[in-house]
């Protein structure tokens, strides 16, 4: 069996946070009551005509310069014409050829071993959503709502050919693409509700080959994890019916989570007509400059630029700094304690482990506990002023997320402190006195049985003593014996 | 270049619309009259006209977000043909797929 190479080109839509809707005044919210936020405009109602939200053409042009685009200064609108009750106009407002808001950008990736690679971008245009069908089971007829019809879209398309070689490089341009349209605060990104959507088209060749393999498109990815599993299953599915003896059929597939399949939910063979026109309810976008210039100067920092600022700043592992910069809030979150910290990395550290825990365990982002990042930071002053011990610092920072305490209110009330030298003398010359034999190995030169007393000692202390001190108070006894 | 009946009865599947034969030979007559006039458009020299998709020069007015009321779920639903009053929605033919 010859090798193959997987090639993956990616389409992704995302929904714009506006308060109201593409075209007309409706709101534009998640959920509700169905048909409840619609108007003549959204639902194709004759006479009545489209007016651009000036946010939503914000939010593409801040899109597109944020992913290195160049900004068509001159910008149209098209119908996209089909029947499809998802649509009561019968047509898709949209925007074809080759004067979308954005053309020709690209994405930084950054896989798992540090390497990087570039994922160039065709487009990047805005176009409206569709009203959403409910099919039940057994009634012989679906039901529409039109609340999400004509919510503002942006459309995010990879170059061809294509640069993705790998299910797992999907994925991470999935996840990065993600983080920069949070950061821009344009989409709330969310995969699971549909605000956020990757329509991976895999196709696969045989190492060497000059020529591109038929591909399929894949729907109903509603994670990262599946846009990663559907793409490797796909993958593995076009080489087998290759290998088959057959041919891969171009069409668009559904991603079943569950089984962990794909399946087939409608042939592309014939290019759909959808006989495009420019859109004459629309004028056409003419971009200024300056305000072109102005946008550009306001973008915030990036995820890539955050994220090697972190590392170099804080002396931050990379893969520390790639995960604490996913989300805005947990970089600003991290900043914060870091900020003054004596130890940044142990603040990172703890962040991107018993807190993250704990915070998953709350079902919570890492920022968004009851732990401030000052308590953080608090938490770790106390572990490097010698106060508590690492070990007790995990069950502190379970207090501090439950209460919404400090460290050293929870240290405080609890007693946790590290005992005061008195008490963890008398626990040492307890144990001492309790072991004379091992007492005398060690004066015999045995010194390994030292590690017996320490391990008495701190079991007495219930963890609260030092290791260090306790060593050094053990020796000191010993040595009275 | 002319249509055959073949593409004209294309166009029609595309439109939803249903042709009788009659129809569609008049039709495949009518479209290629029209076209011919786009021929003796085609015979201008547009070499150096950018492609004009408006043909007033006006710039675009932006609404700003700001969300308003919408119309009562009631006016709305009465004007569908059939509607599915507990599931709050227009009735349409049962679809599969998107």
């Amino acid at each position: 069996m010859p090798e193959y190479e997987t090639r993956v080109g990616m389409e992704c839509h995302a929904e714009l946070l506006t308060e109201s809707k593409m075209f007309c005044g409706c709101r534009n919210e998640f959920g509700g009551e169905p048909n409840s936020r619609t108007c003549p405009v959204c639902l194709g109602l004759p006479g009545s005509l489209p007016v651009m939200n000036k946010k939503a053409v914000e939010h593409v042009v801040r899109t597109a310069l944020a992913l290195n685009c160049t900004i068509s200064l001159h910008s149209i609108f098209h119908r996209k014409n089909y029947f499809y009750p998802d649509l009561p106009k019968g047509y898709q407002i949209s925007q074809y050829g080759n004067t979308p808001i954005g053309t020709n950008g690209w994405l930084e990736i950054e896989r798992a071993d540090g390497t990087t690679k570039r994922i160039r971008i065709t487009r990047v245009h805005l176009e409206e959503d569709t009203g959403k069908l409910i099919h039940s089971d057994g009634a012989g007829y679906s039901v529409v709502d039109y609340n999400r019809s004509g919510v503002p879209l942006m459309e995010i398309v990879t170059d061809f050919p294509p640069d993705i070689e790998s299910a797992e490089e999907a994925r991470l341009y999935a996840e990065t693409l993600r983080s920069v349209l949070l950061y821009l605060q344009v989409s709330d990104g969310k995969m699971e509700q549909g605000s956020l959507r990757a329509e991976p088209n895999p196709s696969v060749r045989p190492v060497g080959s000059d020529t591109f393999g038929v591909k399929t498109e894949l729907k109903n990815l509603n994670s990262f994890r599946s846009v990663q599993r559907g793409i490797e299953y796909e993958a593995k599915r076009q080489i087998e019916v290759i290998e088959g003896g057959g041919r891969v059929v171009q069409e668009t597939r559904g991603w079943d989570d569950d089984k962990g399949v794909s399946f087939s939910q409608r042939s592309k063979e014939v290019e759909q007509e959808y006989r495009y026109f420019p859109e004459p309810d629309l004028i056409p976008l003419d971009f200024d400059v300056k305000w072109l210039d102005s946008l550009r100067e306001s973008l915030p920092e990036l995820p890539n630029e955050k994220k090697r600022r972190l590392a170099e700043q804080y002396g931050l592992p990379a893969s520390d700094a790639a995960q604490l910069v996913l989300e805005r809030e947990t970089a600003d979150f991290f900043e914060a304690a870091a900020k003054g910290a004596k130890d940044p990395k142990a603040i990172a550290n703890w962040m991107l482990g018993d807190l993250a825990r704990l915070a998953n365990a709350e079902s919570v982002p890492v920022h968004a506990t009851q732990v401030t990042p000052g308590a953080l930071a608090g938490m770790v002053g106390l572990i490097e002023s010698g106060a508590i011990t690492g070990k007790i610092a995990k069950s502190v920072l379970e207090e501090m997320v439950a209460t919404g305490k400090t460290a050293a209110q929870v240290v405080e009330e609890k007693g946790l402190t590290v005992s005061g030298a008195d008490e963890v003398a008398g626990i040492v010359a307890n144990v001492v006195a309790a072991n004379p034999d091992v007492v005398a190995k060690i004066k015999a030169g045995n010194d390994k049985s030292i590690g017996f007393l320490v391990g008495q000692v701190m079991k007495e202390s219930k963890g609260r003593a030092k290791p260090d001190d306790v060593n050094r108070l053990l020796k000191d006894e010993i040595a009275k014996q | 270049m002319a249509l055959t009946r073949e593409e004209v009865g294309r166009v029609a599947v595309l439109a939803r619309l249903a042709l009788t034969h009659d129809e569609t030979d008049r039709l495949t007559h009518h479209l290629n009259d029209l076209l011919g006039q786009f021929a003796h458009l085609q015979e201008l020299d547009t070499e150096d006209v950018p492609p004009t998709s408006h043909a007033v020069p006006v710039q675009a007015t932006l609404r700003e977000d700001v969300a308003r009321p919408s119309l009562p779920r009631e006016a709305v639903l009465a004007n569908g043909p059939q509607v599915d009053p507990e599931a709050g929605g227009f009735i349409v033919p049962q679809v599969i797929g998107e």
